[in-house]
């Protein structure tokens, strides 16, 4: 009994001693910081750099330090180890990080035992936020830009009829079935759905378009990775002259991903896409937060939805770091977020209270030519969107039945 | 007038047969190690866990590869084969004790391991690898295709393991039931492993390795020698897939990966494949290098992994082991003029 109350005492001593100096946050994140995913890693990494640079006066008096670990691959046993030891090496405040979904579903068991905020700063499976108690995301779910975009093909585009093509890979499915359901929802019809090989390579999209065109529908929704797969969506596209057989050519914003988009060029021009934010967005917070961007990290660089995700999380944990007054308790850490209204670079978020997913606007953008490069140009605009997977419980998006 | 009786067990060449199984004075040195570790480290058994896993999948393929001479590159299909037993088991609620789990999951790989091997064993070389390869990324896309049953690119969440023999939990935060029972699985498969390449069925193993052709010509029964082998390698991937799954209550298209198979295979020859206690060694150097350098340096940690691969490769080719040995005898041929 004596021996626990000692023990007490020196806990409350260093604790006192603690808080007398600098209140220091640990954040621990894990991100592939090396492999296929580190060109990810360094938006997300400096989306978190550049919001604690440029509010260096917020964070005062707190200060927060990053410890990075290299999760190395979507495999979830790194992930799983390196959580692991941010909590009981490095004994971290919160968690951040995680850009493939796998790991942060290979992580959730530990993020609940070690119970520490985790603050989800990319992965998109809609589910993962019901996986841990503690999961917090800023970034998005794939039902966000693809629900939204089978809302606005059937509201703002006015279309009847839809085909879908997609690269044959997760967030190609999930982006097909929230489209083709909120899109059914409002009174179109999916006439056709084309899986369109995998994410490895880049195929002949001929056959599978000449397909789509042969249903004539109003709009041919396309989900494939950015870059390469995308040009080549476009070009084949403008080959089959499907733009003028009356068939828009959609997809959710991941094709035309920032810093892909210029090196697709003229091919991207007509592309309609719906997401959370691009860089051409236009609004006070975004002018500020791209012109940082280009400073910090030179002119030919531009942030993208990944840096945003990293930038708004670290918003959100400076955010609980102040109303904790830099004594993080997962509980209260949660309540400090449930509700959190922040003006982000993609205009105004919140972290939905039930869900702790992030509650946004999503915006329809067209690719157009202005001053010799690729711009989005903004024609229509869905207010807080919430992720509709858990708000229709779908599948997996079902709340746990514990 | 009938000649003497020879004594064969004291020649020269019998006694040495008989040493080559002889508990040697060094053997017991890791599984002090791994204990030690448990004591000295309990913040790192995440990582020992990994570590001792890797071990135990790096000794199924050295038997294959180090033995029979099998040049492999899709052992992952077998690990992943054990794991996704082990997970899908669980997960539907069918099956959720651990060691018995095990043993379903050595079964599953080794059907997989027998079907594909009785196919793939009429080839030889690079034919024989590419044809690895192919099953692996075969099982894989199966596992990606399948996605109500396996759950696809995300895998299998949250597996409800049972506690180990009923008493101990498995902690996801804290894994000291992991990191000893994955020790002692480690401990039985290896002992298994041991004893299977000293008898002679091991030994003739080797006599394949060494010279095909001769083996055919003594009598041997060379394919279906070496499908056992394939098989009985396959069964330990297997476990050692069944295990990590269970150690981390979760499953993904990770584990039947090229990632995986890849990384063993540069595991066992960094440490000496053909030499049992090479899966050791090599995954010692490469794990513990590669997880504390990517610790300091996140992002940059892969050059210093790749400088050492680049200098085995260049000026140990038997791997470290092999350094080792050649010192001993160096030092072995001094000693006596």
């Amino acid at each position: 009994m004596i021996k626990r109350i000692i023990a007490v005492v020196a806990g409350a001593l260093a604790l006192g001693v603690a808080s007398a100096q600098a209140q220091e946050v640990k954040v621990g994140v894990n991100l592939p910081y090396t492999g296929i995913g580190a060109e990810f890693a360094q938006l997300v990494d400096r989306g978190m750099e550049l919001y604690l640079k440029l509010n260096a006066d917020r964070v005062k008096p707190y200060k927060i330090t990053l410890i990075r670990r290299d999760v190395k691959d979507p495999s979830g046993a790194n992930a799983k180890i390196a959580v692991q030891e941010l909590l009981t090496q490095d004994n971290v405040d919160i968690l951040a990080g995680w850009i493939y979904s796998p790991n942060a579903i290979a992580s959730a068991p530990i993020v609940t035992a070690g119970k520490k905020l985790a603050v989800i700063m990319n992965a998109g499976t809609a589910h993962i936020t019901n996986l841990s108690p503690y999961y917090v995301r800023t970034s998005f779910s794939m039902w966000h830009a693809g629900y939204a975009l089978g809302e606005a093909s059937a509201k703002i585009l006015n279309a009847k009829t839809a085909v879908v093509g997609y690269t044959d890979f997760p967030p190609g499915k999930d982006s097909l079935a929230a489209f083709k359901r909120s899109f059914e929802a409002n009174g179109g019809k999916v006439i056709d759905e084309i899986p369109m090989g995998g994410a490895g390579a880049v195929p002949d999209f001929t056959p599978f378009f000449q397909r789509a065109k042969d249903k004539k529908p109003d709009l041919f929704f396309v989900f494939v990775p950015a870059g390469d797969h995308a040009a080549a969506v476009v070009k084949t596209y403008a080959a089959l002259g499907m733009r003028e057989a009356g068939i828009k050519l959609i997809g959710p914003g991941d094709i035309t991903q920032d810093t892909k988009l210029q090196a697709m060029g003229s091919a991207a021009v007509g592309l309609i896409t719906m997401h959370h934010y691009h860089a051409d967005l236009d609004n006070p917070e975004n002018k500020r937060f791209v012109e940082a961007w280009k400073k910090e990290y030179g002119a030919a660089t531009t942030p993208d939805f990944m840096a945003v995700g990293g930038y708004d999380g670290m918003a959100a944990i400076v955010h609980v770091v102040h109303a904790l007054k830099g004594k993080i308790e997962v509980d209260a850490a949660l309540e400090a977020l449930k509700g959190w209204k922040f003006a982000s670079p993609r205009g105004p978020i919140t972290i939905d209270p039930v869900t702790r997913d992030i509650v946004m606007n999503e915006y329809l953008s067209e690719a157009v030519m202005k001053d010799g490069r690729v711009y989005q140009k903004v024609i229509g605009k869905i207010d807080g969107v919430k992720d509709a997977c858990k708000e229709q419980k779908i599948g997996p998006c079902a709340p746990p039945a514990k | 007038m009938t000649p003497a009786p020879v004594d064969w067990s004291e020649h020269p060449a019998a006694a040495a047969m008989a040493r080559r199984h002889r508990l040697r004075a060094w053997e017991p040195i890791p599984w002090v190690a791994a204990l030690a570790f448990y004591f000295l480290f309990p913040k790192y058994l995440g990582f020992g866990t990994e570590l001792l896993i890797t071990v135990l999948f790096a000794i199924s393929l050295d038997l294959v590869l180090g033995y029979a001479g099998i040049v492999t590159l899709g052992q992952a299909a077998f690990f992943g084969a054990g794991a996704y037993t082990v997970g899908m088991l669980a997960k539907r609620g069918i099956w959720n004790e651990p060691i018995t789990g095990l043993i379903l999951a050595a079964l599953v790989a080794a059907a997989v391991g027998l079907g594909s091997g009785l196919v793939l064993l009429r080839t030889q070389g690079l034919t024989l690898l590419m044809l690895t390869l192919c099953t692996m990324a075969l099982l894989e896309e199966a596992a990606n295709l399948a996605h109500d049953y396996t759950g696809g690119f995300d895998g299998l969440d949250s597996l409800p393991i049972a506690p180990l023999l009923g008493r101990f939990e498995f902690n996801p935060l804290y894994p000291t039931t992991q990191y000893l029972y994955v020790l002692a699985v480690l401990f039985v498969c290896f002992v298994f492993v041991r004893t299977l390449i000293y008898s002679p069925f091991g030994q003739s193993l080797t006599g394949i390795r060494e010279n095909t052709l001769r083996m055919h010509a003594v009598g041997a029964p060379v394919r279906r020698r070496l499908v056992l082998c394939y098989a009985l390698s396959a069964a330990i991937a297997g476990v050692a897939g069944g295990v990590w799954a269970q150690a981390n209550a979760y499953v993904n298209l990770g584990t039947l990966g090229l990632d995986r198979a890849a990384t063993v295979l540069i595991i066992l020859v960094l440490g000496g494949y053909g030499r049992l206690y090479g899966a050791f060694v090599g995954a010692v150097a490469y794990m513990a290098l590669s997880h504390f350098l990517s610790k300091i340096y996140p992002t940059a940690w892969q050059l210093g992994l790749g400088l050492l691969l680049v200098v085995i490769a260049l000026f140990a080719r038997n791997g470290i082991l092999g350094i080792a040995e050649a010192a001993a005898h160096r030092l072995r041929t001094r000693a006596t003029p």
